[in-house]
């Protein structure tokens, strides 16, 4: 561990994808960038040459299962999987088992983050007791404990309950929290399966309309301009949320939305294999849908990327459609499917990335010592990534316990190589430390 | 290559008329003092069904039975699979027992489909109806009596397709695996397909399907060579995809003046159980131009064509080569 | 159905006026030892097997001065070699209105060879009906039987290796009436 801690010297990293600089990282802060630093003999010198230097990427949307679900993940692995990927901090969701909606449960989920070492764990607290929907948790008294949680989501669950969502809005004013809604009115997505469109029609599954997203969405930019509040759309996945989002910011209103990588990438096209590793909520919707998403994604309408990594154990999802849970794992993807969706296709350059997955998620988060620019005196929070990687996606490589990728064997640009959490190497070279 | 009967759009023309063509032939054995073919002799065909539905499982039973075929139903309700044991554990035990074929009836979309691709089993997986997905037996088994009706004559159509014959599928599309199939065969075998029913029990989406689609029935009576009347289920009405029975039964139920308006020749169909006064009155189920008792008579040929071509030689006749091979046989 | 694609010049070993004198001699040979041919119906196995037996009713006919009824009989779900290729289309099985039950069977098909066609006949007609007795006519034996089947009325006995084939033309399926022999390119795999 000493050794891990010491001085570390990167060589000829392209800032943010600038031109090769040499990073000195010393005492968990970024100590001196310049071109040819002297290291010192007892530094550990990383030879960056061709790598981008991001900082450490924040998701915003993280499903850790633990606790309750550790046979899917733990805080553990899941942290893992997060550095493995270039996170260096994540936001627990809320829907483990008991529920995180109590100081006690956040506080858990907290000291299990500490313990791993692997990634800052910044919990998220129910907005409702047991995601019910419909008694507000103790959203002070988690602020308030060790965790200091300032999102609020009942993921999973939509607060549908106008009032309550109206309440939610009001009541996390008080120490600048915001609520995440996932935005499904449920009424609207009874038995619903994939999205509602062309393929759902040929395939006999349930809809999903993109107006049970869309629907939420209107509702609650209106509540929240109404009250004042601060309000944060998870996962959005149509056309139609882009625009409502844009409008909503368009008016001055405190809206922020997120984005998932899979939404940037995949369609409704693949649930026609029936297999459910690409079942997922909200569902995979269509090419125009991933297009208007993407270009929402660079002009800013959207704000960042998160996750939604959902860790599933095989069993649940080696089944019939039906039957089989919907999510699936992005941490260790995440990276890369961003710089094949928005990078390769020049929608972002490598500043816009570390917007999209780092300063911005991090602010909305209003989470200390991440999302800071690479600057001398700012922590040490790092991501070298490797642009020219090509290579096929390994389920069997990676660090969660889950293996529920829909990218098994395809062929992804990039590759994360080194992640630093406040100076402490968590992968170097490819490999957890 | 296809080794599955899974949804009718696995089926191309050649291979529709093949399986027809099959059925036809095997219709007669019916007629014989031995109604019964070595074919599949040492075979095992296993009827999964994770559904009710006694009308489909006796008549893939008759069929593979009168193949030779030995037969194990496996009826999902009541056994191990109720309680909670998966699809998959079930389709192990089955390759276990070494089935050749598993005829699949599954309330999930897709389960066929799963069975046969996830490498759980290797015998062929023949879909019975899934879900609201497909059941494309049952469209091939309209299509054998379309063609009995409309093209008919000595050889009762064989070798001929549905091209320009106009069919009209009337009803709760939305939930409905027969329309999902039929649009697809009768399509492929060149009819105009026509879609009616109220919006709500349209799917989203029905505009990309190769057929028409109409709200109003009375539009389409005069044009229609056959009407296919589909089962509306009661309990939708709670779902309010229509207000009351009377009114359902009154736009979109065919009864004996609606019938009248259709032209001489044109049939009425429907796959059974009916609904009698909701979907279509007593008079038009029991007139002479209903052909629901045929289409049963006919499931058992069609699904014994089915299981021949699949099982009956070293590798599935249909889906698999061109016509030209099949036919140097 | 032999091989097609015969890349060596194919002899012809029988030309139309040989087949038609062949069919008329069985025809007689029938009526002699049919005592008339009163019960007999004639059983072509398709697809030549069916003209031939048209032909054989049409000279019976001209024989003995009344129609006798001709039918067809598809042996492939009767096959043993089923599960070696691929599951083919079926022929059509038409047996006449009367049945055969205490009739005399005259099966009667192109080309003898192995005699497994004969053989999936014998089941299928036991499954259809109790003939008094069941005979055979072919146009052509060709020899190497796998099974203890001999034919009743041959046209013609043509002495063959395996690696030759028989192709017997048809003027109703063909164009032209004819048998030709050949060599086929692959390994023999008797067929009949």
């Amino acid at each position: 561990m000493s050794e891990n801690t010491a001085r570390t010297l990167i060589r000829d990293a392209r800032i943010l994808g600038g031109a090769p600089q040499d990073v000195l990282i010393e005492g968990g802060t970024v100590a001196r960038i310049g071109g040819a630093l002297e290291a010192g003999s007892d530094a550990r010198v990383v030879e960056a040459d061709g790598l981008v230097l991001l900082p450490g990427l924040v998701d915003l949307h993280t499903h850790l299962r633990e606790p309750g679900r550790e046979d899917s993940e733990t805080v553990l692995t899941g942290t893992r999987a997060a550095a493995a990927g270039g996170f260096t901090a994540v936001h627990a969701m809320a829907n483990t088992f008991p529920v995180a909606d109590t100081a006690g449960v956040v506080e858990q989920v907290w000291r299990l983050g500490r313990e791993s070492g692997y990634c800052d764990v910044q919990p998220v607290g129910a907005v409702t007791v047991g995601l019910g929907g419909r008694q507000l948790a103790e959203l002070g008294a988690m602020h308030d404990s060790a965790a200091g949680v300032v999102v609020f989501s009942d993921d999973g669950k939509c607060v549908d309950d106008a009032v309550i969502m109206r309440r939610a809005l009001e009541y996390v004013k008080a120490f600048d929290g915001v609520i995440a809604q996932h935005a499904q009115e449920p009424r609207l997505t009874e038995g619903a399966q994939m999205n509602e469109g062309a393929v759902s029609a040929e395939l006999g599954l349930g809809g999903w309309p993109a107006v049970a997203e869309e629907a939420i969405i209107a509702r609650d930019v209106l509540l929240a301009a109404h009250v004042g509040s601060r309000v944060h759309i998870c996962h959005l996945s149509t056309a139609g949320s882009v625009e409502l989002v844009r409008w909503a910011k368009s008016k001055g209103w405190q809206v922020t939305a997120e984005v998932t990588p899979h939404h940037l990438l995949l369609t409704d096209e693949l649930v026609r294999s029936y297999d459910p590793v690409f079942k997922v909520n909200p569902p995979l919707r269509t090419e125009e849908d991933v297009l208007a998403l993407r270009e929402a994604l660079a002009d800013g309408t959207i704000d960042c990327v998160a996750t939604d990594h959902a860790p599933h154990p095989h069993e649940d999802k080696d089944c019939e459609w039906g039957a089989a849970a919907m999510g699936m794992v992005g941490l260790e993807t995440a990276l890369s499917v961003v710089q094949h969706t928005m990078v390769e296709t020049g929608l972002l350059d490598w500043a816009g990335v570390a917007d999209r997955m780092s300063f911005r998620p991090a602010a909305i988060g209003r989470l200390a010592g991440h999302g800071r620019p690479v600057e001398v005196g700012e922590p040490a929070n790092l991501t070298l990534l490797d642009p020219a990687y090509r290579g096929e996606v390994d389920p069997a490589a990676f660090a969660s316990r889950s293996r529920n990728t829909p990218y098994r064997g395809r062929e992804l640009p990039g590759r994360v190589t080194h992640t630093f959490l406040r100076g402490r190497a968590t992968l170097m070279d490819g490999k957890l430390v | 290559m296809k080794r599955h009967l899974i949804s009718a759009a696995d089926l191309s023309r050649d291979d529709a008329l093949l399986v027809l063509d099959t059925a036809e032939e095997l219709a007669r054995v019916a007629d014989r003092p031995i109604k019964k073919l070595p074919t599949l002799r040492g075979r095992t065909v296993v009827n999964l069904f994770f559904e009710d539905s006694t009308r489909t499982r006796i008549s893939f039973e008759a069929a593979a039975k009168r193949l030779s075929a030995d037969v194990i139903n496996f009826s999902a309700k009541g056994s191990s699979v109720s309680k909670g044991e998966s699809l998959k554990d079930t389709a192990l035990t089955l390759e276990a027992m070494g089935a050749d074929a598993v005829v699949i009836r599954h309330h999930d979309s897709g389960a066929p489909h799963r069975l046969a691709t996830s490498g759980w089993i290797g015998g062929c997986v023949v879909n019975a109806g899934d879900g609201t997905h497909e059941h494309p037996t049952q469209a091939l088994l309209d299509a054998l009596t379309l063609r009995r009706r409309l093209v008919g004559g000595r050889d009762r159509g064989l070798g001929a397709d549905l091209a320009g014959r106009r069919i009209t599928i009337v009803g709760d599309i939305l939930h409905s695996r027969v329309a999902r199939s039929n649009v697809r065969l009768l399509t492929t075998l060149g009819a105009e397909v026509t879609v009616v029913g109220p919006p709500t029990l349209l799917p989203v989406g029905v505009e990309r399907w190769p057929c028409a689609v109409d709200y109003d029935l009375d539009a389409v009576l005069a044009k229609s060579d056959a009407v296919m009347m589909l089962r509306v289920q009661r309990e939708r009405m709670n779902d309010a995809f229509f207000p009351t029975e009377r009114e359902y039964a009154r736009r979109y139920g065919l009864h004996g003046a609606r019938m009248a308006r259709m032209p001489e020749h044109a049939v009425v169909m429907h796959p059974g159980p009916m609904n009698r006064g909701m979907e279509i009155t007593a008079e038009v189920a029991d007139s002479p131009r209903c052909t629901a008792v045929e289409q049963v008579s006919g499931g058992v040929s069609v699904r014994m064509a089915v299981l021949y071509l699949l099982l009956g030689g070293s590798e599935p006749a249909v889906g698999t080569r061109t016509t030209e091979e099949n036919s140097q046989a | 159905m032999d091989d097609m694609s015969n890349p060596a010049p194919a002899r012809s070993v029988l030309e139309a006026p040989d087949i038609a004198r062949a069919l008329t001699r069985i025809a007689h040979e029938i009526v002699e030892r049919a005592k008339g041919a009163d019960d007999v119906v004639l059983l072509g196995i398709p697809t030549r097997g069916v003209f031939l037996a048209r032909r054989l009713a049409a000279n019976l006919r001209e024989i003995t001065g009344h129609p006798l009824p001709v039918g067809s009989l598809d042996i492939t779900m009767y096959r043993d070699d089923l599960r070696l290729r691929p599951a083919r289309a079926l022929a059509r099985t038409e047996i006449p209105g009367d049945g055969i039950d205490g009739r005399l069977v005259i099966l009667v098909d192109d080309v003898l060879f192995s005699g497994r066609t004969i053989r999936a006949a014998l089941d299928a007609l036991g499954d259809i009906g109790r003939p008094r007795a069941v005979q055979l006519a072919v146009l052509v034996d060709r020899g190497h039987r796998e099974l203890p089947i001999r034919a009743d009325y041959v046209g013609k006995n043509i002495p063959t290796s395996l690696r030759e084939t028989v192709r017997v033309l048809l003027q109703e399926e063909d164009g032209r009436d004819g048998v030709l022999l050949g060599v086929r390119e692959h390994a023999p795999a008797a067929e009949r």
